[in-house]
């Protein structure tokens, strides 16, 4: 089964079709979601914050990653929850989102930045960690955190519109292939 | 009296330009969400130090003061963004409770981290009794958290 084809399938479960016509079901979980924001995002920036040596420059690096990444796993898990919960709601025009796919290989790079700074530059957090402004490599990965965090959240509101979708044609050649529209969307028969 | 306050910001120029643009709401909407993203970083780094949670081998105070620009800049942006976004719905905030809400938690939020959570802070380094500064530490994440969630409400149209 094609993903787009899996998407299809989850829209039609009776969960999925709940969620999505539930009056207050989706708006608390879309506002679950958005405190998650205040909690995940914003204590990463605080930790951002620190490896960049913008502030917080007098607290040891570790005491910041080791105090507050709890919370950020908290705040992590309920992002995680309530956003597949949003996606689960209305699956096939997600998954032909561009703003949507953006985020998702965003997420990805963001991952990817933690697992580089922990193997890399945070083994010799000893040397460093009471500098008031770390290595160039911690910095980096501060500054890359806030970068891929700020266009995740630009792109996580701007899936709520639908200036890009496969079922409003015509859409620019580009605009169709990252959305995985189909030819029948894009020769106007819509869904 | 209020109602004609919302008639004539939805007729000035900025709420106007915003209206008639495809793309400017939704782009005041990233500015006012991130900022979001900030001033809660920068609220509960401080508020959660305040409970007894996070960084607690920092002073209140110390923390305090490296957030106080961040959270004053935030607000700013949300200030700035967030008449931005009234003025090109002002009628329908009007009519929101959820609108009203936001308001109201927001001047109670905005007066409280001004004045007691600042002085509660700033004295923590010569001492303030734990149950002080939990209370106050409460109060304001329960405000800024009513702030938050009237604001995502305006916008189901409740």
């Amino acid at each position: 089964m094609s993903l787009l084809g899996a998407s299809q399938w989850l829209a039609d479960t009776s969960w999925s079709i709940a969620l999505h016509e539930s009056l207050y079901g989706y708006p608390i979980v879309e506002s679950i979601h958005v405190w998650a924001l205040c909690l995940f995002v914003g204590l990463t920036i605080v930790l951002d914050l620190r490896l960049t040596g913008l502030t917080f420059r007098t607290v040891p690096v570790s005491e910041v990653v080791k105090r507050i990444l709890p919370w950020q796993i908290a705040g992590f898990v309920i992002m995680v929850i309530s956003g597949v919960l949003l996606f689960y709601a209305i699956p096939v025009r997600s998954y032909q989102n561009i703003f949507f796919r953006v985020k998702l290989v965003l997420l990805v790079l963001a991952g990817l930045n933690v697992w580089f700074f922990n193997g890399d530059v945070y083994r010799r957090i000893q040397e460093w960690d009471r500098d008031p402004r770390p290595p160039a490599r911690a910095r980096f990965a501060g500054f890359a955190s806030l970068a891929l965090w700020v266009v995740i959240i630009f792109c996580g509101r701007m899936i709520a519109y639908n200036w890009y979708d496969c079922d409003k044609q015509p859409q620019p050649g580009v605009v169709n292939v990252l959305a995985g529209c189909t030819s029948e969307q894009i020769q106007g028969q819509g869904q | 009296m209020l109602y004609e306050f919302a008639q004539w910001s939805e007729a000035t120029g900025l709420g106007r330009m915003i209206r008639n643009s495809q793309y400017a709401f939704p782009i005041v909407e990233f500015f006012h969400l991130a900022a979001l993203a900030v001033i809660g970083g920068a609220v509960l780094v401080v508020d959660m130090r305040l409970l007894g949670l996070g960084l607690k081998k920092t002073s209140v105070a110390q923390l305090a003061r490296d957030a106080q620009p961040w959270m004053t800049g935030s607000l700013i942006v949300m200030l700035a963004s967030g008449i931005a976004l009234y003025t090109s719905e002002a009628t329908k905030c009007y009519q929101s409770p959820a609108f009203w809400i936001k308001m109201s938690s927001l001047a109670l939020a905005m007066i409280f981290s001004y004045t007691v959570r600042r002085r509660t802070a700033a004295a923590d380094e010569v001492g303030v009794s734990p149950l002080a500064n939990r209370s106050v530490g409460l109060v304001s994440l329960a405000l800024w958290f009513t702030v938050a969630w009237g604001g995502r409400w305006i916008g189901f149209g409740g």
